[in-house]
């Protein structure tokens, strides 16, 4: 046994606080050390030369990099070993930065002692390493997409293009999400149904594209590669596969309703096409209203539907779908006006939300699109926005910023004041963040330009008096109280996730941050991926985002899912837990200490399972096991005590 | 139900009404109120700037010895419930505070003991139900208008008795002797505060627009339990009064108690009430005393 030792001075990050000629010095009496350097920069290319180069001419076999965590370049260095011919797991990473160098920068006698004996431990565990080769697992090459707004649809957009199959399932019964409500978007006035509806109705028509809508995840298993998902598929009360879409049913459905589409802006019937455009294009009956399901008669829409799709009796389905890869497009709703009491508490009906406005806006409408105030359908004549209601406010909502609300303010204002020539608009803000290309241009425009006074500050209090609705606010630029009796009034309320995304999340054992956004792996280098391997994150289930930003990510997710796909089996580390079947007596403690669920029990022979697939290598097993019968790869008791031995 | 009870210098001077009907209602409603042996100012506003601890010695004297007297701490001025509630979160939570007012006035109080004010104790305690099965003279639906002011609600997390964008406790308070509670914006609205020393425009005109919003959505009365906002409302109607046009009386909650409960007009003192509130008896069939 030959180990080799090389010692990074990470620059001044490492050698500018621990002696490393003095560490040399004290590993002179080590026996069994094949070779010992140092040098300046081990993870450049002549530094990985270096242990080539060493590996190679001393005949090395094992190696110790004293450096950085092994988070960070323990695969580089892995990778280096293997091609000096020396197995992968014989190399082993000593971290003399982050649990060194760097906590003990005022202490450096100290630090010096500390990084020696922590390379000691890194000796003891590599002089027991054993040669392992990775783990192969079989790929299911399809993939599922929860969430049919424009990330969800991109993202399976993207890779149905590239040749596999996607599910995609969302809880609505159209797919669009919220970008099918909106009338204009920033920065250059598109129509948003008219660059989304191309895509909608790709969507629903790609033959590499299995579309569940009015559906859910009910359940699933599995691990990267291999996720057996159960879809429930609610029952609509209409037979979609019989059903042409013609709208008689809707037409003399005797029963009205608020629509959720128009955000109760308007009314539908009790069977119902959200909107004209909806993909895809096929009727709900909502049970809770109709008169069938209330009163135990009625019927019509089964009397006039020339095609005998309408079926009172249809039941949720449940579909299985295996596959490889996931990606959580779940979106956003908006924090509820009814919980912001200064505003009014959503009683005040003259005081609206962004996407209640943007249906106002919208030429396919309650209101065609004309401007007109809920209340009494007048054109009001001065209307008052308000921007970050319960974003940056954590006092009452949430202290992050919502993102979309100072552009679609602004684009609101803009649409108001080019619908309503002889309007006043005023917008209350903080300050304005439009960062993105072409969007400081816009806001500018719209205060320099389209005459919308933007006044900074808060708002204390918003109420109707005398069919006016009023707004006290402030405005700090010139110190004054600001009264507006103003006609109508829109709050840029803040974006949250979508009701149910926790309960999604747990489903798919993903973590959240504490508003309920899923986590991604890395904030800056790993944005798109979950911290489970094979789960996908994209949109605004992820942060608060805007559409190019939404496709972006989709895009993304997507091609993270296509490299997954690119062969049709993945590795996995080798590092995980084994059950010494003459020592395991089956007594389960080890199942309940698994927090990945890789354990099970073979009940027929009393004896502990790993599914090394799903192991972690965390070592719960190892600790709870009271026969000592299970062992982690190159983590045994052995290894672990005499690494302690050589610290103390 | 035995409290101590802090009446406050304005309930011995400006607002002795608001004094002698809390005392004689909660006498009928079984209610003992013993006032503490030794109290002195609130301190009539609480400290903002963080570097002084002055202020805050007076309410914690108070406060130190309605600890030495064993029992809850009742109040019913706004603004006293303001200091000592506020005062009492500071030597919960600062220990520097804490160490430096103790020393001062030579006690041991780390804000134990909990002060309540009058309102609770008939919501949380009596119950506005059983309240209401008490009242012997109902007001019929007279609409009233409740107006908290800020002290009685902010800052909501040290003080609040009630949401503070939305209040409803005294509304409820009202509906439990039958009157009509009448919803306006203005409730929780600054009257104009302490700037009523000052003559002038300043203050009436933020009361004034107070009384007005009542007024236009119906009201005939209006309710506080502060003596400052009584202030503040009645007086910007003094010239509506010598001009001999319409005013809403301003009146303690606990006068209208008094009189649901049948006391007498000996305990409720309106003397110094500049609209007469003479209405109030009207509606209540109890004849046209102060009118």
């Amino acid at each position: 046994m030959k180990t080799g030792v090389f010692i990074c001075h990470c620059g001044l990050n490492i050698g500018g606080v621990v002696d490393i000629p003095k560490v040399l010095e004290s590993l002179s009496d080590y026996d069994s050390l094949g070779y010992v350097t140092d040098y300046r920069y081990m993870c450049s290319d002549p530094g990985q030369q270096l242990i080539k180069d060493a590996i190679r001419d001393k005949g090395l076999t094992g190696v110790v990099v004293a450096a950085c965590s092994p988070a960070m370049h323990e695969s580089t260095f892995r990778r280096v070993a293997e091609v000096a011919g020396l197995n992968p797991f014989r190399c082993e990473m000593a971290n003399i930065r982050e649990q060194c160098s760097w906590p003990h920068r005022g202490e450096p006698e100290k630090a010096t002692e500390k990084a020696s004996a922590i390379i000691r431990a890194s000796l003891e565990k590599v002089r027991r390493n054993l040669e392992l080769s990775s783990l192969s697992i079989p790929v299911t090459r399809q993939a599922l997409v929860i969430g049919g707004g424009i990330a969800g649809m991109q993202a399976a957009l993207d890779i149905a293009d590239a040749g596999y199959k996607v599910t995609l399932v969302e809880r609505l019964p159209y797919i669009g999400g919220h970008m099918a409500q909106l009338s204009e978007t920033f920065p250059t006035l598109d129509c948003s149904q008219c660059i989304l509806t191309p895509k909608s109705s790709e969507v629903g028509s790609h033959p590499n594209i299995d579309l569940f809508t009015n559906s859910e995840i009910h359940a699933i298993s599995g691990y990267v590669g291999n996720f057996n998902v159960t879809i429930r598929r609610r029952t609509s009360y209409v037979n979609w596969d019989v059903c042409n879409g013609c709208g008689l049913c809707m037409e003399k459905c005797p029963v009205k309703r608020d629509s959720d589409f128009e955000l109760g802006l308007a009314k539908t019937k009790a069977v119902s096409i959200a909107f004209p455009q909806a993909v895809p294009n096929r009727p709900v009956i909502d049970s809770e209203v109709c008169r069938h399901f209330t009163h135990g008669k009625c019927g019509v829409c089964e009397k006039v539907c020339p095609v005998g799709a309408i079926d009172f009796e249809q039941e949720d389905t449940f579909v299985d779908v295996k596959t490889g890869a996931i990606i959580v497009a779940t979106g956003y709703d908006l924090h509820p006006k009814t919980k912001v009491g200064e505003y009014g508490y959503g009683v005040v009906k003259d005081v609206i939300d962004g996407l209640e406005f943007e249906r106002l806006n919208s030429a396919s409408g309650p209101t065609q699109g004309e401007i007109r105030r809920p209340s009494d359908g007048k054109i009001p004549k001065e209307i008052v926005f308000i921007q970050c209601v319960g974003s940056r406010d954590e006092e009452n909502g949430y202290p992050y910023c919502s993102k979309i609300c100072c552009m679609y303010t602004a684009k609101h204002a803009r649409l108001y004041k080019h619908k309503v020539p002889d309007g006043q608009p005023y917008v209350f803000y903080m300050d304005i963040r439009a960062g993105g290309k072409g969007y400081e241009e816009f806001v500018q425009r719209t205060i320099e330009e389209e005459g919308v006074l933007y006044l900074r500050g808060r708002v204390s209090r918003v109420f109707e008096e005398n069919g006016k609705t009023v707004v006290f606010g402030v405005d700090t630029l010139s110190n004054k109280k600001v009264e507006i009796y103003g006609d109508m009034v829109v709050l840029a309320t803040a974006i949250i996730p979508s009701h149910g995304q926790t309960n999604l999340a747990r489903l798919l054992k993903i973590s959240t941050d504490e508003w309920g956004f899923l986590s991604e792996a890395h904030p800056k280098l790993r944005p798109v991926e979950s911290l489970t391997r094979g789960i996908y994150i994209a949109g605004c289930a992820q942060a608060p985002k805007d559409i190019p930003d939404s496709v972006t990510q989709a895009g993304s997710a997507a091609a993270k899912v296509l490299a997954l796909f690119s062969s049709d089996t993945l590795s996995h580390t080798p590092e995980v837990a084994f059950v010494d079947e003459e020592l395991c007596r089956g007594c389960g403690l080890c199942i309940e200490a698994c927090a990945y669920d890789a354990r099970t029990l073979d009940v027929r022979r009393g004896l502990a399972v790993v599914n090394e697939v799903l192991c972690e290598g965390c070592g719960a097993c190892q600790v709870a096991c009271p026969s000592g019968a299970t062992f982690q790869r190159n983590m045994d008791t052995a290894q672990v005590m005499s690494m302690i031995d050589a610290v103390i | 139900m035995v409290y101590s009870y802090f009446p406050g210098c304005t309930l011995r001077a400006k607002a002795k009404g608001f004094d002698s009907s809390a005392l004689a209602s909660c006498k009928v409603l079984g209610v003992r109120f013993l006032e503490l042996q030794e109290w002195q100012c609130c301190g009539a506003t609480f400290p903002l700037q963080i570097d002084n601890s002055f202020p805050l010695v007076s309410p914690a004297r108070t406060l130190a010895s309605a600890k030495k007297a064993g029992r809850k701490l009742v109040t019913l001025c706004s603004a006293c419930y303001n200091v000592l509630k506020r005062t009492n979160h500071v030597l919960r939570e600062d220990l520097d505070k804490r160490e430096k007012v103790c020393a001062f006035i030579e006690e041991d109080y780390f804000g134990d003991v909990e002060v309540l004010h009058l309102l609770e104790i008939l919501r949380d305690k009596i119950g506005f139900g059983s309240l209401a099965a008490k009242v012997v003279s109902s007001f019929r639906g007279l609409p009233v208008a409740a107006y908290y002011g800020c002290l009685l609600l902010r800052p909501p997390d040290e003080v609040g008795i009630d949401d503070p964008e939305a209040p409803k406790v005294l509304e409820d308070f009202l509906s439990s002797l039958q009157c009509q509670p009448v919803e306006y914006p203005y409730k929780t609205e600054c009257c104009g505060s302490y700037v009523a020393l000052r003559p002038g425009e300043l203050t009436v005109s933020p009361s004034r627009l107070i009384v007005e919003s009542a007024k236009s959505r119906g009201a005939k009365v209006i309710v506080t339990s502060c003596p400052l906002c009584q202030f503040n409302l009645d007086y910007a109607q003094s010239e509506n009064v010598a001009r001999g046009e319409k005013a809403v009386p301003v009146v303690y909650f606990t006068q209208l108690l008094a009189i649901a409960l049948g006391l007498g007009e000996e305990v409720l003192q309106f003397d110094g009430h500049i609209v007469p509130p003479g209405l109030i008896f009207q509606a209540a069939g109890v004849g046209g005393v102060g009118a």
